[in-house]
C-alpha cells in the first residue's frame, strides 16, 4: 500500500494525480470466511480493522447493504468525548480517547482529530451539583473536568445569552478540554483502507437476506450475492438492528428512531468549543469550513425515514438561539436524518448472543460516532477471543434481564419518550 | 409533519400529540403467573420494525384521549386510527 505523505502527495502531483493505489479493492465475495462482519459502517470496518491488527484474522469479509461510511458514521455531529459518571461508560470511552488520539498517525490517514473541549451549560444550582458530581467522578477515573462558574464561561463563549432576564440563565458547566472532534467519514476511509490492506475483504451492494443456523450455532449468512459460510458473524448495524434481529427470531430492547442534525451557512470562526444546552437538548461546534453545526432530539415516534420532520428541528433550534441568540441570524446550509438504535437504558450493547458464533454490536443510541475505535476494539476482542473484554462486559445483553441497566442519565427505560 | 386523525377531534397537527410507543405491548394480568421472559418482553424488548406499525399517541393538545395509529414507520404514511379501547383487527 501506498503511504500517504508530503513525498507521496509531491511524487503523484508529478503524474497529474493519476496514479494513486486505489484504497481499497472491490472482491467477489468467497465461499467462507473465519468472521463475517455485517455493516460496513464505522464500527465494522473498525472491528475489522482490530480483528487483523489485535488477533491477526486476516481471512474477514465486511458485508455492507450500501455503500460503506454511508450510514451515521457519516450523517453524526463529528463530537468526541467521554464526559460519562458511570465507570463502565467512563472506562470504555476514555480507551476510545486514547485510541483517538493515535488514529491519524495508527491509520495513516488525517482524520483531523481536534481536542477542542467540551462544555455543558449549567442552568440552575441543582444542575450545578450534579455536575459537581459528575466531574468529580470522570476525575477519579482519570478523565480531564473542569467545573467552570458563570464568568470562567463567559470568557471561554462570549456568544451565549448572558443577559440578565432570561428563561435559563446560564449558571456555569462541566468543561472536559480533551474532549473535541474529528472528520467522520475519513474515520470510516481510514479504517477501510488499512483493514483491506491487511487482507479483509470489503464487499459493497450486499444485503443480508437470511442466516443460516442449526442447533444453536451459526453457519453462515445469506447475502443478494450468495450465501457466505461463517463460524463467525458479528452484527454492526446499528439503526437497522431490529431487522436483522428478526431474521434471527431475536426480540430485543431497542427501538429505531431518527435523529437529525442541520448546519448553518458557513461563518467566520466564532466558537472553538462544543457546547451543550443543559436546559434540553441541544448541541453545537463549528466545522473547519465554518458551518455551525447543530443536533438535538430525536424525532420522537419509531422511524426508518433518514430524514426529519420540521417540528422536531424547530425545537431544536429554539434551544439553540435560546442559548446563543446570533443564529437567529443564520441561513440553514443542510439538515439531514440518520437512524438510530435506541437501547432502552441508553447504553450500548456489545455482547456474545444465545446463538454460538453470533456476536452482537448495538444499541448506540446518541453516542454511536465517538465509541467507533474502542467498540471496534472491543467486538473485534469480543470476536476473537470468544468471550467480551472486561471494557465491554457492562453492556451485556442479558443487563435487561438482571437489572443491571447502564442508566447514564438516570431517566429510565425509553428515555426519548419525554 | 405528520397529521394524524384523532377519532375524537379529526384531522390534527402532529405538534398537538405526543407519541406513546408500540401499541400491540400488553402488561400481563395482574395476578398471573409470569416468567422473567415474559416481563422482559414486556418493559423492555420490542420488534420495532420497517412498514406499518400500530402505535399510542396521546392527543395531549386537544381531548387528552390516548388512540391507537397504524403508520408506516419508511414512509410516515397513516393508514388507520382508533380509540384506545378499540381492538387492532
Amino acid at each position: 500500500m501506498q503511504k500517504y505523505s508530503v513525498f507521496s502527495l509531491v511524487k503523484n502531483a508529478l503524474s497529474n494525480h493519476e496514479n494513486w493505489d486505489l484504497a481499497w479493492k472491490d472482491p467477489t465475495p468467497k465461499n467462507e470466511y473465519d468472521v463475517v462482519i455485517i455493516g460496513g459502517g464505522g464500527h465494522g470496518l473498525a472491528t475489522a480493522y482490530y480483528l487483523a491488527k489485535e488477533h491477526n484474522i486476516t481471512n474477514v469479509a465486511i458485508i455492507e447493504k450500501g455503500w460503506i461510511g454511508g450510514g451515521n458514521v457519516g450523517r453524526n455531529t463529528t463530537i468526541i468525548r467521554s464526559n460519562y459518571m458511570h465507570d463502565e461508560n467512563a472506562l470504555f470511552s476514555e480507551f476510545g480517547m486514547d485510541l483517538w488520539r493515535r488514529m491519524s498517525q495508527d491509520l495513516n490517514y488525517n482524520v483531523m482529530f481536534s481536542p477542542r473541549g467540551i462544555i455543558n451549560l449549567a442552568h440552575s444550582d441543582a444542575q450545578m451539583n450534579t455536575y459537581a458530581r459528575r466531574g468529580n467522578s470522570m476525575r477519579l477515573n482519570g478523565i480531564d473536568a473542569v467545573l467552570l462558574n458563570r464568568e470562567e464561561v463567559k470568557e471561554i463563549i462570549p456568544m451565549a445569552d448572558f443577559s440578565e432576564n432570561v428563561r435559563f440563565p446560564i449558571f456555569g458547566g462541566l468543561m472536559q478540554p480533551s474532549a473535541g472532534t474529528a472528520r467522520h467519514d475519513a474515520v470510516a476511509w481510514g479504517y477501510a483502507r488499512q483493514a483491506d490492506d491487511m487482507g479483509v475483504d470489503i464487499i459493497q451492494n450486499c444485503e443480508v437476506i437470511g442466516f443460516d443456523v442449526s442447533a444453536g450455532k451459526i453457519n453462515g449468512v445469506r447475502t443478494s450475492r450468495g450465501d457466505i459460510k461463517a463460524k463467525k458473524i458479528g452484527l454492526c448495524v446499528a439503526g437497522s438492528t431490529n431487522i436483522l434481529a428478526e431474521k434471527l427470531n431475536m426480540t430485543l430492547p431497542i427501538e429505531t428512531h431518527l435523529l437529525q442534525a442541520c448546519v448553518s451557512e458557513p461563518v467566520k470562526p466564532v466558537l472553538d468549543k462544543v457546547v451543550t444546552f443543559g436546559a434540553g437538548h441541544f448541541y453545537i461546534s463549528q466545522s473547519d469550513k465554518g458551518e455551525m453545526v447543530m443536533g438535538g432530539d430525536l424525532d420522537g415516534y419509531n422511524s426508518y425515514a433518514q430524514r426529519g420532520n420540521l417540528p422536531t428541528l424547530q425545537h431544536v433550534l429554539t434551544e439553540g438561539i435560546a442559548m446563543m441568540p446570533f443564529l437567529s441570524k443564520l441561513k440553514m446550509l443542510r439538515t439531514w436524518g440518520g437512524i438510530m438504535d435506541m437501547s432502552m437504558d441508553g447504553s450500548p450493547i456489545i455482547d456474545k448472543t444465545h446463538i454460538e458464533g453470533l456476536y452482537l454490536n448495538c444499541g448506540w443510541c446518541y453516542g454511536g460516532f465517538k465509541a467507533t475505535p474502542a467498540s471496534g476494539w472491543t467486538f473485534a476482542h469480543t470476536i476473537a477471543q470468544d468471550r467480551v473484554h472486561e471494557l465491554n462486559a457492562g453492556y451485556s445483553l442479558n443487563r435487561f434481564n438482571t437489572g443491571h441497566l447502564l442508566d447514564e442519565k438516570g431517566l429510565g427505560t425509553k428515555t426519548w419518550i419525554s | 409533519m405528520l397529521h394524524i386523525k384523532c377519532p375524537h377531534c379529526g384531522m390534527r397537527s402532529q405538534n398537538e400529540f405526543s407519541y406513546g410507543g408500540d401499541a400491540t405491548v400488553k402488561r400481563p394480568e395482574l395476578g398471573e403467573e409470569i416468567s422473567d421472559h415474559d416481563w422482559d418482553n414486556f418493559v423492555y424488548n420490542r420488534k420495532s420494525l420497517r412498514g406499518r406499525h400500530w402505535e399510542l399517541w396521546q392527543h395531549l393538545s386537544g381531548c387528552r384521549q390516548w388512540i391507537k395509529v397504524e403508520r408506516d414507520t419508511a414512509t410516515h404514511e397513516i393508514f388507520k386510527t382508533l380509540k384506545a379501547n378499540e381492538d387492532i383487527s
